[in-house]
């Protein structure tokens, strides 16, 4: 195929973005906010806070253009056109493959599969790699911090197989506690499973060290990864974990597209996940020889679209620095929790040693719920609710929590909106 | 913050903090249990009726908003010793307030009730102020099937 089109050219050679502020260090927060129109929208006639991040967030004008261009411009269904669209969406489609490649640190492009997130990937993993290895006695190994998606699937996979699943507690502050994980692992774990980034709470797991240990036990790593990509640098080769999943829409990327890693040599033994056309290399009645990888696990015209607006969005991600990123975020949360602290009756879920700008917390007297609708009244965009973590909400006996969840683009402003809602309410409901 | 005083305003307040008829029941009663799994909030609704088809006595327990709390406690004051179809009626009549953008009932006709009207203005939270209707509806039918606001 003749690479030298239009779209690698662009991306080859795209003009990075300078971010930084041009006094004193940091980000040029100001510059980085044009980037995202939906910030200059109102909401109920207010100025936007949008601090809903670890939700999904917000799009650059970069990734909504890149997949208007490509509707506009390149739209073909790729790896199985001679006309010269198809060979232009394929190659951009391609070219993304190597970017998450590099983004995650992997040897090679094809152990990057394109998902439609994390819940799919985790379940690719569950329902081919689980299915056809585990068995009766088997356990697996996941966390009391893990988010549903990657929870449920392997719940349905021991339904399936008989394998056990065990679960390694989390302490009061929100850390895992790593006694019990070492202690919980065995000659019997065939899969550990577990989050980078905890979404209900902050905490950012020693997963280094996690999966050091489980290898060492001889388990399989999954790293649900959904939480870090737009906070941490990522490097799958040192962390040494069989597979590593993103979702796009969380990282400045569309929705429905993400990412699941897998080591080379895993993937290649395992079975397809779903059956149809670009999974195979030849099909009849008699027999089908299934294609090599990625395509084995890409049944089905892929979201084409999605896919190149995840390039542009780990564009934009390198133009901001991930690091840098985290380094404001890390100020916001310090911000908020500041002003928090200094108000009486409310109290912080999570407090791990190490995490990211993510801050649970309940108010005395103030259901989350409540709370969130007063603070939607003042355009302050928070949740509320268990955030699909119900036994991280259990573990701390609530039913649910606000969280705020810090972005690249949020600033002080946003912070001071928040405990402006925060104290309204307090207003409202108090005696 | 007007429009949110209209939401919650002292007799909503003073359920959500205080609700009344908080308590289980003695057998014989009928039961249902309501979720929001948006919040993870969950609701149980106990309910008597005697032979003459009369609510004798209605208590609820679980965690909730100031909103679906309140409204649990409002309909366990308005429902003693009415009939069961009655009853009916009244939620009817109750959700039609909150989503029926032609209903010309006069809210006051519900009483107490007729506290919630504000809740049309703030859609997501109709179904916090409808939750211990439907699970009533649930009892009553003698449902055993959880009842949900998704
Ligand atoms: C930690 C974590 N894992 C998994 C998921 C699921 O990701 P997705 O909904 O993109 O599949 C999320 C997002 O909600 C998450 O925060």
């Amino acid at each position: 195929m003749n690479a030298s089109t239009e779209q690698t050219k662009k991306g080859t050679f795209r003009a990075p973005v300078d971010y930084s502020a041009k006094s004193g260090s940091g980000l040029d927060v100001e510059k980085i906010r044009r980037e995202f129109p939906i910030l200059r929208r109102k909401v109920r006639g207010q100025r936007l806070s949008y601090l809903d991040n670890a939700a999904t967030t917000q799009k650059p004008q970069s990734v909504v253009e890149t997949v208007a261009r490509y509707y506009f411009r390149e739209n073909a269904n790729i790896h199985r056109g001679v006309h010269e669209l198809s060979q232009v969406a394929t190659s951009h489609y391609e070219s993304v493959r190597e970017q998450v490649q590099k983004f995650l640190g992997a040897e090679r492009p094809e152990e990057i599969i394109f998902v439609r997130g994390t819940t799919e990937a985790v379940n690719l993993v569950a329902q081919s790699y689980g299915r056809s290895q585990l068995q009766k006695g088997d356990e697996i190994l996941i966390t009391h911090l893990e988010h549903h998606s990657n929870i449920v699937p392997w719940q349905m996979l021991c339904q399936a197989t008989g394998a056990k699943l065990v679960v390694v507690p989390i302490d009061d502050r929100g850390d895992v506690r790593m006694d019990e994980f070492e202690r919980l692992l065995s000659d019997k774990t065939r899969i550990a499973a577990f989050s980078h980034i905890s979404n209900a709470l902050g905490t950012i797991n020693p997963v280094e060290e996690m999966t050091r240990l489980a290898k060492a036990a001889g388990a399989v790593v999954l790293i649900d990864g959904a939480q870090a990509g737009a906070h941490v640098e990522i490097d799958v080769q040192r962390l040494g974990c069989d597979f590593y999943t993103l979702s796009g829409h969380k990282m400045y990327g569309p929705t429905g597209i993400g990412a699941l890693y897998g080591r080379y040599d895993l993937l290649n033994t395992m079975p397809p996940y779903q059956g149809g056309g670009d999974m195979i290399l030849m099909v009849s009645f008699e027999d089908t020889i299934y294609n090599s990888l990625p395509n084995k696990f890409e049944a089905g015209t892929p979201n084409i679209a999605g896919t190149v607006g995840l390039g542009a969005a780990i564009d934009f991600l390198h133009d901001v620095g991930v690091t840098a990123a985290a380094k404001h975020e890390d100020e916001l949360l310090e911000y908020a929790s500041g002003l928090l602290s200094e108000r009486k009756g409310i109290r912080f879920i999570g407090e791990a040693k190490e995490r990211t700008g993510i801050l649970s917390f309940v108010v005395d007297g103030i259901h989350p719920h409540d709370l969130g609708t007063v603070l939607d009244q003042e355009g302050v965009a928070i949740r509320a609710g268990h955030h699909c973590a119900q036994p991280v909400m259990d573990r701390f006996g609530i039913p649910a929590t606000v969280r705020a969840s810090f972005a690249v683009y949020n600033s002080r402003e946003d912070v001071e909106a928040l405990v402006r809602g925060i104290d309204q309410a307090r207003e409202l409901f108090g005696d | 913050m007007n429009e949110l005083r209209e939401l919650y305003q002292e007799l909503v307040l003073d359920h959500g903090k205080k609700p009344r008829n908080y308590r289980p029941m003695d057998e014989p009663y009928r039961h249902s249990v309501g979720y929001n799994p948006v919040c993870g909030d969950k609701l149980s609704l106990f309910v008597r009726v005697n032979e003459s088809d009369v609510v004798e006595d209605v208590s609820f327990q679980g965690t909730g908003c100031a909103i679906s709390t309140a409204s649990a406690s409002l309909l366990t004051e308005a429902l003693k010793g009415k009939t069961a179809t009655e009853a009916m009626d009244l939620m009817r009549q109750f959700t039609a307030m909150l989503i029926d953008p032609e209903n010309d009932t006069d809210p006051d006709a519900l009483g107490k009730l007729a506290v919630f009207e504000g809740v049309k203005d703030f859609p997501v939270r109709v179904k916090c102020a409808t939750l211990a209707w439907r699970t009533l509806e649930a009892a009553l039918d003698g449902r055993d099937t959880p009842v949900t606001t998704e």
